[in-house]
């Protein structure tokens, strides 16, 4: 039996994501892979693997919806449109938690803060702004400050009983605070759970946040460490993540497929 | 932008006229040469027969060429920080290469001209004392100007008597550099002329207050410039009052500049000069005009009195909207923004010129509060390219506008 599908493609700076929905707007199959240089080829491999997932073909997608950084790069045969991450991750997000909720998003080049009202609409967004503090762009640097593969951070994190500060603004300062520790002796699980921390201050600090806060993005997904951060650093504040962080926009990419459609 | 409209071609003559005529001037010493800040007492200049050249068109020339970032560091090599004004770093940056935008632009100009004296005004910044003393060091001419006051709520008359009287400090060290004696009659009547300009200018950008708009930002920043160098002369007004009848029979036709407008923006701050083009092509695919802007309707003055020359003069000086408080802004951006029935605000964040960086101190969040007016800030600069983020920015807009269409869903 024909299947009908709709189809939403987060092509992110650091890797691309593809969710395939049913009429139900449940998800069917996803995958995600490194962008690299070519976002189209990145979209393709990930189409595969979610048709794969699915048990579809190509001609089962009705209409699919392109998102991120790579979305006008995108070469794929089926009906289409170009929306923004920050209208996806929104979309995405709500779809979850359909209440008034801060979302926050961190990706590996930027982060993304979008208020959303309890009826659905985005009330305001920002982006970090010039610097790649609190991304996973500074994730990346700072293990490699520390001569480990950045993977392994979260488990570092995890064993961590006395974290050091690091205060800086900038991802070069903050290697240099990186350094320092190393020479002073600091345990490097310490060191960890500082990074994560420095993480969620410069996003946090981006706006005034609601009661909700929903925090996604595939920095999220490989540290789940983060959440936990996050608890810690706003107590009054009720943190969630949704099932597939790192899909989120993805998924609200095939919702918007599957709304012009309907 | 402006190749749409048809008498743009002859902003475009007047602007060559201008640079031909200092260039001459400064060739041949046949008229002296005052440079001027941008709000400077530029009627007082001309009642005394300079010619009078404003460097900060020059830098906005070279911010348009995308060649500022070329210049920058060398201005930041003789220490001018790459933090302060870029218009300041690309102007010297330019000067000290040995280049000028002006060379491309018109025939047979090869620099800026030479100053006799420079003249500069405060109610901007203060970068700009600091870039003409440089200037005044180079050439070895006088450097005199007027320290104003800044963060004004209201003008009351209390603020005048100090400017007015610096503004009339001015006219004995310009008159010796002139040569001439000061002609009260003359000075009135470049006032005059500044008042029509003025108000021809003000014309110009009110019409974009009609649905659907027939000109935006993108056009109006090329157009001002016979305000900012020619107010105070016959020909500048001869050029606005030609592009009004224009506008007006585009406002007859329904035309507007922007196919199917669907969304009016205000835009405050300064423009992003290396990327007019894009985001005029970018907000046109979006459907979107940029109907007015802060920065535009700056040279709009309406208090000059030819019976009181320099306390009017010094009213408009102090005016201007960068010399005003949080409080004034924020009510005077609120009225802009309902007068051209605006959907949202953006706010550009020049990195370099804070004082003319309105978000800094709560002021989006404010009005968004009491107006619902929805609003993002854009981090960019003036004319530093490198302080651009052309993906992020272009994400930012797109988002914007997505937003507005959500909510008029």
């Amino acid at each position: 039996m024909k299947k009908k599908l709709f189809l939403g493609i987060d092509a992110g700076s650091s890797r691309t994501k593809a969710v395939l929905t049913d009429e139900n707007k449940k998800i069917a199959g996803y995958a995600v892979k490194k962008s690299g240089v070519n976002f189209s080829k990145a979209a393709n491999l990930c189409l595969t693997q979610a048709l794969s997932n699915a048990a579809a073909s190509v001609s089962d997608i009705k209409s699919a919806v392109f998102t991120g950084y790579g979305r006008n790069n995108i070469f794929i045969e089926v009906p289409k449109a170009v929306k923004t991450e920050i209208s996806c991750h929104a979309k995405g997000c709500y779809a979850y938690f359909p209440y008034e909720i801060t979302v926050i998003d961190i990706g590996g080049q930027d982060n993304k803060l979008i208020k959303i009202n309890k009826n659905s609409k985005i009330e305001s967004f920002k982006m970090n702004r010039k610097c790649a503090a609190g991304t996973g762009a500074f994730l990346e640097e700072m293990a490699l400050r520390l001569d480990i593969p950045v993977s392994e951070l979260n488990n570092l994190a995890e064993k961590s009983e006395n974290m050091v500060k690091l205060g800086s603004f900038c991802t070069v300062f903050s290697a240099t605070e990186v350094l320092e520790n190393i020479q002073k002796g600091v345990k490097i699980f310490d060191i960890a759970k500082g990074i994560f921390h420095s993480v969620i201050k410069r996003v946090f600090e981006m706006d005034s946040l609601t009661k909700t806060i929903v925090i996604t993005g595939g920095v999220v997904a490989h540290n789940p460490f983060i959440i936990k951060m996050a608890t810690g650093a706003a107590p009054d504040k009720k943190i969630l993540t949704p099932a597939l962080p790192q899909f989120t926009g993805a998924f609200g990419a095939a919702l918007y497929a599957s709304n012009s459609t309907a | 932008m402006s190749k749409r409209l048809k008498s743009a071609s002859v902003l475009n003559k007047f602007m060559a006229d201008y640079y031909y005529e200092l260039d001459e001037a400064s060739k041949t010493k046949s008229k002296k040469i005052a440079w001027c800040t941008s709000v400077g007492p530029a009627e007082l200049l001309r009642a005394l027969g300079f010619l009078v050249y404003f460097p900060e068109t020059h830098s906005a020339m070279i911010g348009a060429s995308k060649t500022a970032a070329d210049f920058i560091p060398n201005a930041n090599a003789i220490g001018f920080s790459p933090d302060i004004c870029s218009y300041l770093t690309s102007d010297i940056g330019a000067c000290l290469a040995g280049v000028s935008p002006l060379e491309k632009a018109y025939k047979t100009i090869k620099s800026p001209p030479a100053p006799d004296i420079l003249v500069f005004n405060t109610n901007q910044c203060r970068d700009v004392q600091d870039w003409f003393c440089w200037y005044g060091r180079k050439y070895n001419v006088p450097v005199i100007g007027i320290n104003t006051y800044n963060c004004v709520t209201d003008v009351t008359d209390s603020h005048i008597p100090s400017i007015a009287l610096q503004i009339k400090d001015l006219i004995k060290p310009l008159e010796a550099v002139a040569g001439v004696k000061l002609d009260f009659d003359f000075l009135k009547q470049t006032m005059l002329l500044s008042m029509k300009c003025s108000a021809l200018w003000e014309e110009v950008l009110n019409s974009a207050a009609t649905i659907p708009s027939p000109l935006s930002f993108f056009d109006s920043v090329t157009l001002m410039g016979a305000a900012v160098v020619g107010r105070g002369t016959d020909a500048a007004n001869l050029c606005y009052q030609k592009l009004i009848k224009e506008l007006h029979q585009k406002i007859k036709n329904n035309e507007g500049c922007v196919p199917d407008e669907k969304f009016r923006i205000y835009w405050d701050g300064m423009p992003v000069w290396g990327r007019l083009r894009s985001y005029s092509e970018l907000f046109e695919n979006l459907k979107a005009c940029i109907v007015a802007s802060t920065y535009c309707n700056s040279w709009i003055f309406k208090d000059f009195d030819i019976d009181k020359p320099f306390e009017s003069m010094a009213r408009v000086y102090v005016s201007l909207f960068i010399t005003r408080s949080e409080e004034y802004k924020e009510k005077y951006i609120k009225d802009m923004a309902k007068f051209f029935k605006a959907d949202g605000i953006i706010y550009h964040d020049a990195k370099t010129c804070p004082n003319n960086s309105n978000c800094r101190y709560g002021m989006p969040q404010r009005i968004e509060k009491d107006t619902g007016l929805p609003f993002i800030t854009i981090n960019g600069d003036l004319n530093d390219l490198r302080l651009v983020s052309d993906e992020q920015t272009k994400t930012k807009i797109e988002a914007f506008v997505e937003q507005l269409e959500d909510r008029k869903a």
